[in-house]
């Protein structure tokens, strides 16, 4: 066990982490300001992966088709609040809960339909090596730009959250929705733009994540398991609370499952050892996640008192 | 009254029915829609009369379907043995889920339950020795004893119906209890509740652990059923499923778990096997894409009639 | 009967209990005024167990109270009423009575006996009803009844935990004048048995019904006095805008 895998295990896990990020505050925006709980964001993950590899392989460009299939995605994601999820805002949580469920099941077929099971996105050329942090760490150049692009994301969004006047508008809704509506803020415009924001940040996460995990049909419901964690973790509506709660999780799941079974070995008999070590890992997060309800049953930031 | 007594004559004469065309497989058919009831029913109890929108239910059918089942790999293969132990081992999970669950509200709650509950498919994924991914594969059926063979499928639809009456029974009688009232009570107006002195977070829970027992015998009986068990069962895409299956037959409502996953996997069951002329022309594989087809009904069910088939019907479970 | 000492509870900056200390003897009718904003739900909330008080404690009947859990507070004789109706909607208003007696009479672990089957229950409610005013409404859903009605079932519901201590929330919210006039003889008929916490704004009530009045202004009470004396008092008039407010 040497410094130098922890290093590079500390790293993967905060590029995670900022992936999840990406996802969480989307999230935590619409569950925050809209009280909607939206089980289609997954979907939206999906929609901008699959759509980042055809552009991707139009424009010849990484970088060019990144940025097309946000801007798409941002539009399906408005398009879709206007045509169907603004109905739901005045629903129960139940019909929240299913209406959403049936996107997902609508989406995935869709996209089955459109493009097959999965559809290939790998890395840029250019990014396909490693690069030398310090002596004796070799870290993959893509990984590091992840993690660039993701800081870059997680700054610019705290700058429009807390310096902009939309950002103090949607933090007003996050934290009091009657007051804000009482205000007379154009609510219906404010959340279009939040859940285009929030599709973006999806398509980001996906085009960026797809060359490691693969774009593939399903992928939506994986990660938005784990977003839902951050969520739960780092208090709903809180963009703070996120960016905690993912970098967080990000470390726990990635650390939990290089060392634990390690760790494992070290105290325990090989048999047991090799059984429960993967166990425990894949379940560390959700450890986590009792662990911090039990003292903090809002999270860690609740946007609200 | 005359209704259920229909129903029920239908559900007994059945499979006779089906024997005397020699068409076995849709009596094992019509046991694994009777499975699905139960465990529907086992969530409509907590959602539809509890209000409580677990998204994790699942978790519970999951739990029973492995407990059977890896007791039934370890040579404890008596059914007296395998489906009580499911019931409990669900019981005790749901009991620990729903105690740090309960004390969470609204979003909190629904996002838990389905944490809590894709834990637990990853707990059962990484168990290599019990199959992990690939799931589990069973010899035979779980064993009945008193001289009847779980292999004949007539007999294992007897069986699993009459679990299905019990079971129906149970709530029917639960509902219109003590309990049962404090239940729907709390559903609709929770705060009240509280205040005229119900013990509401013990109820709620309660409430919880009975439905999570009950989805543990709907797994035991599909891992039997199916001879076949896999982690997909705990996934929280099932939950979903079943709670499709809650929404169309009638939250709330008595006969909503069977009438749901009556017409769920029927509907799957008819798309996927009799193409549809006109249909076919217009979208050449539209058989493998029936998850299109689920998802625009359920959609159109929740925007305009949320009460579900059982809801056209007859008004809502009444509140106390 | 009921015992404040220096209950404080904050949001964020602001007190809306600050050291509030007050004594209820048994029977008493006891009224809380206040303006606007005074912090008299939340006071309600602290004594009813929705809410814990940062500091200070409560006793009823002798015994500390300060955090227990709602549901032992009524168990104990402590009921309340709600400011903004909070019925059970979808039953009618026998079923209504009949859950809040069945809350105080045994556990509801009960999974099998119908609740039809207990008479008793029923009889209770029924005579619950006939007490409230709402003896030939017993079939009619709850929502179906008007405001001045539902007032009352709001009130009946509190009464039906058979309770030592009853708080009423601002009963005649709402009211016009019939009906307020039937809440006031609804309310005047309870104060034999029972000790009671007014929260109202209507002064004509409140002078009529309360032994003692206690006026609460941003969260600290300034005065609890007989109602003649607190007429009288100059800080209580200064409080509420005008004197026209206390004529």
């Amino acid at each position: 066990m040497s410094w130098i895998l922890i290093l590079e295990q500390s790293l993967n896990g905060l590029q995670f982490g900022l992936m999840l990020f990406l996802l969480a505050a989307g999230l935590t925006l619409v569950f925050g300001i809209m009280d909607m709980i939206n089980l289609a964001h997954g979907s939206l993950y999906m929609v901008g992966a699959f759509l980042a590899a055809t552009l991707v392989q139009a424009t010849g460009s990484f970088a060019a088709g990144v940025l097309l299939a946000i801007a798409a995605s941002a539009a399906f994601g408005m398009l879709l609040e206007v045509s169907l999820l603004r109905r739901l805002y005045t629903r129960d949580h139940l019909s929240q809960v299913l209406a959403t469920f049936a996107l997902i099941l609508i989406l995935n077929e869709a996209v089955r339909l459109v493009w097959g099971s999965d559809a290939p996105l790998s890395m840029p050329a250019a990014l396909s090596g490693p690069v030398e942090l310090i002596p004796g760490l070799m870290y993959p150049s893509y990984r590091l730009v992840i993690i660039v692009v993701g800081l870059a994301v997680a700054a610019a969004l705290f700058l429009l959250v807390t310096k902009t006047r939309m950002g103090m508008l949607v933090r007003a809704g996050a934290s009091n929705r009657e007051m804000a509506l009482a205000m007379g803020v154009n609510i219906r415009a404010l959340f279009t733009a939040v859940f285009g924001i929030g599709a973006a940040l999806c398509a980001l996460a996906g085009s960026l994540l797809g060359p490691l995990l693969a774009v593939q049909v399903g992928m939506g419901e994986n990660i938005l398991i784990l977003a839902f964690v951050v969520i739960v973790i780092g208090g709903i509506g809180s963009i703070r609370g996120a960016l905690v709660g993912s970098l967080l999780v990000g470390v726990v799941d990635t650390i939990g499952r290089a060392f634990l079974p390690i760790l494992f070995g070290l105290f325990f008999q090989p048999r047991v050892a090799s059984a429960a070590g993967p166990a425990i890992a894949s379940v560390a997060i959700y450890l986590l996640m009792a662990v911090v309800l039990y003292f903090k049953p809002q999270g860690l930031f609740p946007a609200r008192g | 009254m005359k209704t259920v007594a229909a129903v029920i004559v239908l559900l007994v004469a059945y499979p006779l029915a089906m024997s005397a065309v020699d068409n076995l497989f849709y009596v094992s058919f019509a046991s694994r829609v009777l499975i699905y009831a139960i465990a529907a029913t086992s969530l409509n109890l907590a959602l539809g009369y509890g209000g409580m929108i677990s998204f994790g239910h699942a978790a519970f059918v999951g739990t029973g379907a492995y407990v059977a089942s890896i007791l039934f790999a370890e040579g404890v293969t008596s059914a007296w043995l395998e489906w009580p132990a499911a019931i409990a081992v669900s019981a005790l999970a749901a009991a620990a889920i729903g105690a740090v669950s309960l004390r969470t509200r609204g979003v909190y709650f629904i996002m838990i339950t389905l944490a809590f509950a894709q834990m637990m498919f990853y707990l059962v994924t990484s168990m290599k020795a019990y199959g992990g991914d690939e799931g589990l594969s069973l010899p035979g059926r779980a064993e009945l004893g008193l001289g009847l063979d779980a292999g004949n499928e007539v007999t294992f639809y007897y069986v699993v119906l009459g679990l299905l009456l019990a079971l129906l029974y149970a709530l029917h009688r639960l509902a219109r209890a003590r309990f049962g009232r404090v239940v729907t009570a709390i559903r609709e107006n929770e705060v009240r509740a509280e205040a005229i002195g119900f013990p509401v977070y013990r109820t709620k829970l309660a409430c919880f652990v009975i439905a999570g027992a009950a989805g543990g015998l709907a797994g035991a009986l599909l891992a039997s059923h199916g001879k076949y068990v896999n982690p997909n069962v705990l996934h929280w895409i099932q939950s979903g499923t079943l709670m499709i299956m809650v929404i169309i037959g009638g939250v709330g409502h008595l006969w909503g778990g069977l009438i749901g996953a009556a017409a769920l996997l029927t509907l799957e069951h008819l798309i996927a096997e009799y193409p549809v002329d006109w249909l076919a022309r217009l979208a050449p594989n539209y058989q493998q894409h029936a998850g299109l087809g689920v998802g625009l009904v359920l959609l159109l069910i929740v925007l305009f009639a949320p009460q579900g088939i059982a809801g056209l019907f007859t008004r809502r479970a009444r509140a106390p | 009967m009921l015992e404040l000492r220096s209950v404080c509870k904050h949001f964020g900056g602001v007190a809306a209990t600050d050291g509030v200390s007050l004594a209820l003897p048994a029977g008493e009718a006891h009224a809380l005024i206040g303006p606007n904003g005074a912090g008299k739900t939340t006071l309600l909330a602290q004594i009813c167990g929705s809410l814990t008080p940062d500091s200070g404690d409560i006793f009823f009947e002798g015994r500390k109270i300060t955090r227990d859990p709602q549901h032992r507070r009524v168990a104990a004789g402590l009921a309340r009423s709600y400011q903004i109706t909070s019925i059970f909607r979808r039953a009618n208003v026998l079923d209504n009575l009949a859950l809040a007696v069945q809350a105080r009479s045994g556990t509801s672990f009960r999974f099998w006996r119908p609740v039809s089957a207990e008479k008793r229950l029923f009889e209770e409610a029924r005579a619950l009803a006939a007490e409230i005013g709402l003896g030939a409404r017993l079939e009619v859903a709850a929502a179906a009844l008007s405001h001045g009605e539902q007032r009352a079932l709001e009130v009946g519901l509190a009464l039906a935990t058979r309770p030592k201590l009853l708080l009423l929330d601002e009963p005649m919210a709402g009211m016009g004048p019939e009906d307020s006039q039937r809440m006031v003889e609804l309310i005047a008929r309870l104060r034999g048995g029972l000790t009671l916490l007014l929260v109202e704004h209507d002064m004509d009530a409140v002078f009529r019904l309360a032994d003692r009045i206690s006026v609460l202004v941003n969260g600290r009470l300034i005065a609890t006095d007989a109602p003649q004396r607190i007429k009288e008092n100059a800080e209580v008039r200064k409080a509420y805008l005008g004197e026209e407010a206390i004529a």
